[in-house]
């Protein structure tokens, strides 16, 4: 199906929009200015749960430059959708602490916060319930996983093989709640044309805003229009419009004015999605030589009482090693905190974290290498649905890692390798992540002076995504980069799928692919002669997506882990990372290995750093800034590489891509607990790894 | 109130400021310059660095009626003729993602090669400690730092 060809598509062309970037004149969301703007600050519930019995508007109209106060009391009404969070302002309910229930609009910035701050908001609350545990009695079974996997799955008789395998690892692990924390903290600008709306997001996807937009105003599609040139990241928290973005829409009609507005930093924690936290119980049971004879994987989650979010934890478990008896399963409970959404590999990076702990812990119990055991449970295809893998190195990334990494010589022993004050060990852990592809749309253009223009509504939020479709454009059309000008970034162009579940290049470069080839068809067939006006041809990609043949495609990789732990203070330092990956062909090895690598050093926060701490007694998240919620800096990074085997997949798109955004996260934080435990045999089962878990 | 500054090169005048507001808000509202960045508004991450009287310093962090009367310089005005070293080594490096972050540690990593020509990386390390990125990874920016640093010693 490759149909590509490789001249400039596997060149590492330096990023196209860089220059905007370094001399700081690329637009981010909130840096457009149109005329008679004002600003908006949202105000937060005080209140975990409970209504809202009245808003004192009238005392803040007073202050300076206010023009409105907006809650649910005067705000117009929006038409009703499925949507709960986006229904803002829509009812007296308070179904978290920190959901937006009002928003001040001023002529300045700092008058609307100010007027925020003192905006008199009177609750009835009620008793809330914040805290997940795996027997809680209101645990449910959801309908199904995002985005669209079987709840549970079961094969064989796992039950009966788990009690009488020879060798049985049975751990519960859990991961806390994590928050994207992209650096660009979401914004909109939002102007109002009659019942024309134009609002520049910062979103991951203009198209998906605008279709969701635009119903609930009771406008057709066409009158909205979403602009995003540049998106300072999102990593799931963007994937969708959140609630601010209705806000800000809903204020600029209800003033008459265009409004901006900013989430904080702070007001981040409890409006734009999260990670869930999981307690997920793994058993593995085995033979004495290490092949699996039964997996079982149960994960228990939380989500809003509003919106059901249920992550796909265990899905990873469904495809990685082959046993004959095998079960996984979902189980939600729905409490008074803020809806999760997508983080970075959601399902994956959780899940694989538990799974690969087990491995581990199974690799000890049978005294096999635990590079070795994962090779002998190698599956000759998809173990649940029985699909041959399109393409599947697993095996080939462990087997390079361990070379390069040095493994050979490790003596499987914990806690006895010691340099100055530090243990020292090393450990290893699988990644994947399914290969998603979605319809999209797109047309090149040629003009007359031999240069081309290919529009897409696709979005780069730090990816490479402009990048790289310039270089598949540019083969493509049989060209050079710097003859294509690529357009992305706006719902008005051909709409696209959103930057999401590491499937941008797959499904826009399908659709960007096939308008070049359709155009280059025309320009042959008129052997170059064009029009003034240029020519044209477009793509939709539905119907190829539709037809692809039913395979199990992912991705794979191997993440190897060097730590030292300090004996005297139980600090835990990553020394070295490793990743290496087989993710079909990589369009732009520049690019790439900045993704990988990113995404690497995420999982290395997760690890050690990243948790967002429920307050039980006010029911919301406690470390709601930078300085409290850690990620990792410069100084945490060490010695850090990420790489590649060859992978010529045939059967996943006219580029033979598979998605690199998300693979990089999945798998570092069980690498670095399984070192943690070769260093100082404590198995850490409740990231993130944190001193005092090692000191007791 | 009113303040007048010089920045990057020019002077401005901005009146109605809030003796509460930020230089960075001034910057990024008020005077066109939106290169630096807003991401925390409490200095934390970097994004808003920027010099002040030859010093980097958190914008975020300056009140506008503190830069009264002295000398600013933004991302945007970090090199009068084409680009500077360090931003042609970002380039080059491929340590720009998302770009967020980018403004800031350029101006952090401007600053550490004004003053030490030829850091070692535990320095550079040290010196960027302040200025958070999560698309990159920092390896990237590393790179782009030695680069930077080679190219200003080749010269």
């Amino acid at each position: 199906m490759t149909t590509v060809d490789m001249r400039y598509t596997g060149s590492a062309l330096d990023r196209v929009e860089g220059l905007e970037k370094v001399t700081g004149r690329a637009r981010y969301a909130f840096e457009n200015f149109p005329a008679d703007l004002v600003y908006a600050v949202p105000v937060q519930a005080a209140i975990a749960r409970g209504e809202i019995r009245a808003v004192d508007v009238d005392a803040v109209l007073e202050h300076p430059g206010v023009i409105a106060a907006i809650w649910y009391g005067n705000a117009p009404r929006l038409v009703p959708s499925d949507n709960a969070d986006l229904a803002v302002f829509q009812s007296r309910r308070v179904a978290y602490r920190g959901q937006y229930i009002a928003v001040v609009v001023a002529e300045t910035y700092e008058e609307a916060k100010e007027a925020a701050r003192l905006l008199r908001v009177e609750y009835a609350a009620e008793d809330h319930d914040v805290r997940l545990r795996a027997d809680h009695p209101n645990m449910y079974r959801p309908e199904k996983v995002n985005p669209n996997y079987p709840t549970d799955t079961e094969h064989g008789d796992p039950d009966t093989a788990l009690t009488v395998a020879p060798v049985l690892v049975d751990a519960t692990y859990s991961t806390p709640a994590e928050h994207n924390n992209p650096m660009e903290p979401h914004a909109t600008v939002a102007e109002w044309d009659g019942d024309a709306l134009t609002l520049y997001d910062s979103t991951q996807g203009a198209s998906g805003v605008r279709d969701t937009v635009a119903p609930l105003f009771g406008v057709p599609p066409a009158n909205v229009r979403v602009i995003s040139p540049h998106v300072g990241g999102g990593f799931g928290s963007k994937g969708g419009p959140s609630p601010y973005v209705i806000i800000a829409a809903l204020a600029a009609r209800h003033v008459g004015r265009p409004v901006k507005l900013a989430v904080t930093r702070q007001q981040m924690f409890a409006v734009t999605g999260y990670r869930t936290p999981t307690i997920q119980r793994v058993r593995l049971g085995a033979n004495a030589d290490g092949r699996l004879t039964a997996i079982v994987h149960d994960a228990f989650e939380q989500s809003s009482t509003i919106t059901e979010f249920a992550e796909q934890t265990t899905t990873p478990t469904r495809i990685m090693y082959a046993a004959p008896h095998r079960r996984t399963t979902h189980r939600l409970v729905r409490l008074d905190v803020p809806t999760p959404s997508w983080m970075r590999a959601p399902g994956e990076c959780p899940g694989m974290f538990a799974l690969e702990s087990a491995m581990d812990e199974l690799a000890i119990a049978c005294q096999i290498d635990p590079v070795e055991l994962r090779i002998r449970n190698e599956p000759d295809a998809d173990p649940e649905s029985g699909l041959p893998f399109s393409s599947r190195n697993l095996v080939a990334c462990l087997r390079e890692g361990a070379r390069r990494f040095g493994w050979a010589d490790r003596d499987p022993a914990p806690g006895v390798r010691r340099r100055d004050r530090l243990l020292i060990g090393t450990g290893v852990a699988a990644s994947t992540y399914p290969v998603y592809r979605r319809p999209s749309q797109a047309t090149a253009q040629a003009h007359r002076d031999g240069r081309f223009t290919v529009r897409i509504a696709a979005a780069d939020i730090g990816t490479g995504a402009r990048t790289v479709l310039t270089q598949i454009a540019a083969d493509t059309l049989r060209t050079s980069p710097d003859q294509v000008l690529v357009e992305i970034g706006d719902s008005a162009l051909p709409a696209a799928s959103l930057a999401g579940g590491s499937m941008g290049t797959a499904s826009w470069g399908t659709a960007v692919v096939r308008a070049c080839e359709a155009l280059v068809e025309g320009l042959d067939r008129r052997d170059g002669d064009l029009p003034a006006a240029g020519m044209e041809s477009s793509a939709d990609t539905t119907e190829e997506i539709g037809a692809q043949r039913r395979l199990s495609r992912h991705a794979f990789g191997a993440q190897f882990a060097e730590v030292g732990v300090d004996t005297d203070t139980g600090e835990t330092r990553v020394l070295r990372l490793l990743g290496v990956f087989a993710a079909g062909r990589i369009i732009n090895p520049k690019t790439a290995r900045s993704q990988f690598i990113g995404g690497m050093t995420m999982g290395l926060s997760m690890a050690l750093f990243e948790e967002s701490i429920m307050d039980l007694e006010f029911g919301d998240y406690l470390n709601r800034d930078l300085a409290q919620y850690h990620v990792a800096a410069c100084a945490d990074v060490r010695d850090i590489e990420a790489l590649w085997v060859e992978e010529d997949d045939p059967h996943l798109n006219p580029m033979g891509t598979k998605g690199i955004g998300e693979i990089g996260i999945v798998g570092t934080a069980a690498a670095v607990a399984n070192a943690v435990h070769h260093a100082t045999g404590v198995r850490i089962r409740d990231l993130p790894i944190r001193l005092d878990k090692l000191m007791r | 109130m009113r303040v007048t500054f010089t920045v990057n090169g020019s002077q401005q005048t901005v009146d109605d400021v809030w003796e509460g507001e930020s230089l960075l808000y001034v910057l990024r509202e008020r005077c066109g310059l939106p290169g630096s960045k807003n991401a925390c508004e409490q200095g934390e991450c970097g994004s808003c660095t920027v010099y002040l009287d030859g010093s980097p310093v958190c914008a975020c962090l300056v009140a506008a009626g503190q830069a009264e009367g002295r000398t600013v310089r933004t991302v945007e005005g970090l090199s009068d003729t084409g680009l500077d070293p360090v931003q042609e080594a970002f380039l080059d490096a491929g340590a720009v993602q998302c770009g967020f972050c980018t403004p800031g540690l350029i101006v952090q990593a401007h600053d550490l090669l004004e003053r030490v020509p030829d850091p070692e990386d535990a320095e550079i390390r040290e010196a960027l400690a302040g200025n958070l990125c999560r698309c990159t990874g920092y390896e990237k920016i590393l790179d782009a730092v030695r680069l930077a640093a080679a190219r200003r010693t080749a010269k």
